[in-house]
């Protein structure tokens, strides 16, 4: 019984209102003890008022090598934009 | 307790602190959100309707593919709001429920046909521009999930508003009866955009509480001074006019004044009685009805996934 405990990904919502923001990682034996290490890793100095711990296993991401059928499609829709449309400068609030 | 713990809610709000999924909150407030939330989902998803319409007829490609990106971005936004109001406890289903059963509403814009091209326009224009209005205070609305969603929105929303004007501002430079069709779209969907604010002051007595939950922060009248206020300039863009006889400015408010509403009619297609509300509903429900084989499909692809991985 020597197994390296796993590895969990922190995210800290810095203040109410805005979103949880990936920090870093750690390990831990459970749940429980994620939480309490990302408390004591990351948020010494208040830096959050709420936590996340997701055991990293869980995280499927996305193969940077796959990028370009991923987000070209977007490239060349430049009509998604405000600014493709060309409208008079006496236009106001638009 | 419940007041101690109201009170401690109610001074969050206060002073500007976010709610988040997590919090204590008084049940009225989590429904009201539930509530404002959904319906805001279901206009997303419902708005694709009357817009798709005209897809296969765009007159080029060039509107064709804005038309689409628009299409596209509006169930984007219909899925973020579902996923804010999923925060509070609902579940997507049951939201889904509501509104094919009629139990939930969705903006009474949507159930207005769109006959002809120049509405493309006029929906960007007037239906994008009231709830833009509408919106941008959302995005400081006290419930985190929300607000969040919100800002997204906007960021998204604003190419929806300029592509109807512009559209607009093509027809209004053309032919005589591209112009009249032009001012044909105006004057269909003028009252019923200006209806999207929702009843006067005094008929909507939950505004007060909302206002006080920082849910909402202008009034729906207020909201609806604003865009008359600002639409009244920006047609002149156009060279063309509001359907309103009563609409001139009033030196001593500072402010458009404009004729009444017909609330009567606004009640009507609440109530299911518009001109498409029954194949809106239809049309949703025929959606999702047909779509259920490729969930089912799909729920059983992962699964047998899952049990050949566990082998």
């Amino acid at each position: 019984m020597n197994a390296e405990w796993p590895l969990w990904e922190v995210f800290v919502r810095s203040k109410q209102g805005l979103d949880h923001k990936h920090v870093g990682s750690l390990h831990a034996a459970d749940a429980a003890m994620a939480m309490e290490n990302a408390r004591d890793v990351y948020t010494r100095r208040m830096e959050g008022v709420s936590l996340w711990v997701v055991e990293s296993k869980y995280i499927h991401a996305s193969n940077p090598t796959e990028n370009g059928e991923m987000y070209d499609p977007a490239n060349d829709k430049a009509y998604r934009h405000p600014t493709f449309y060309d409208l008079p400068d006496s236009l106001k609030h638009m | 307790m419940e007041t101690q713990l109201n009170d401690i809610f109610q001074d969050k709000i206060d002073r500007e602190i976010r709610i988040e999924p997590k919090d204590w909150m008084p049940e009225k407030y989590r429904q009201t959100l539930v509530r404002q939330i959904s319906q805001h989902a279901h206009s997303e998803i419902v708005g694709m309707l009357p817009e798709a319409n005209w897809i296969t007829r765009a007159p080029s490609l060039r509107r064709k593919a804005i038309l689409i990106a628009k299409v596209q971005d509006e169930a984007g936004h219909g899925l973020y709001l579902y996923s804010a109001a999923e925060t509070l406890g609902i579940s997507r289903d049951e939201m889904y429920d509501q509104l094919h059963s009629g139990k939930a509403k969705y903006s009474s814009i949507f159930n207005y046909p769109t006959l002809s091209w120049a509405d493309m326009g006029a929906i960007g224009w007037l239906v994008d521009g009231a709830a833009i209005m509408n919106q941008v205070p959302l995005c400081r609305a006290s419930y985190g999930p929300y607000a969040r969603a919100m800002v997204r929105i906007c960021k998204e929303e604003s190419f929806h508003q300029r592509q109807g004007f512009e559209l607009l501002l093509s027809l209004s430079r053309g032919t005589e009866a591209q112009r009249q069709m032009c001012q044909d779209a105006i004057n269909r969907w003028w009252w019923p955009s200006i209806m999207m604010f929702g009843p006067t002051d005094d008929e909507s007595p939950n505004t007060i509480q909302s206002v006080q939950w920082k849910i909402k922060r202008f009034t729906n009248d207020e909201l609806r001074q604003k865009f008359v206020d600002v639409c009244v300039d920006q047609v002149k863009l156009l060279g063309m006019s509001l359907p309103d006889p009563d609409l001139h400015w009033n030196e001593a408010r500072g402010h458009y004044d404009f004729g009444a509403i017909n609330w009567d009619e606004f009640w009507n297609v609440v109530k299911g009685n518009g001109p498409c509300n029954k194949q809106r509903l239809d049309t949703r429900k025929k959606a999702w009805e047909d779509g259920t084989w490729v969930r089912d499909a799909a729920a059983a692809h992962a699964e047998k996934q899952k049990k050949a991985r566990a082998a």
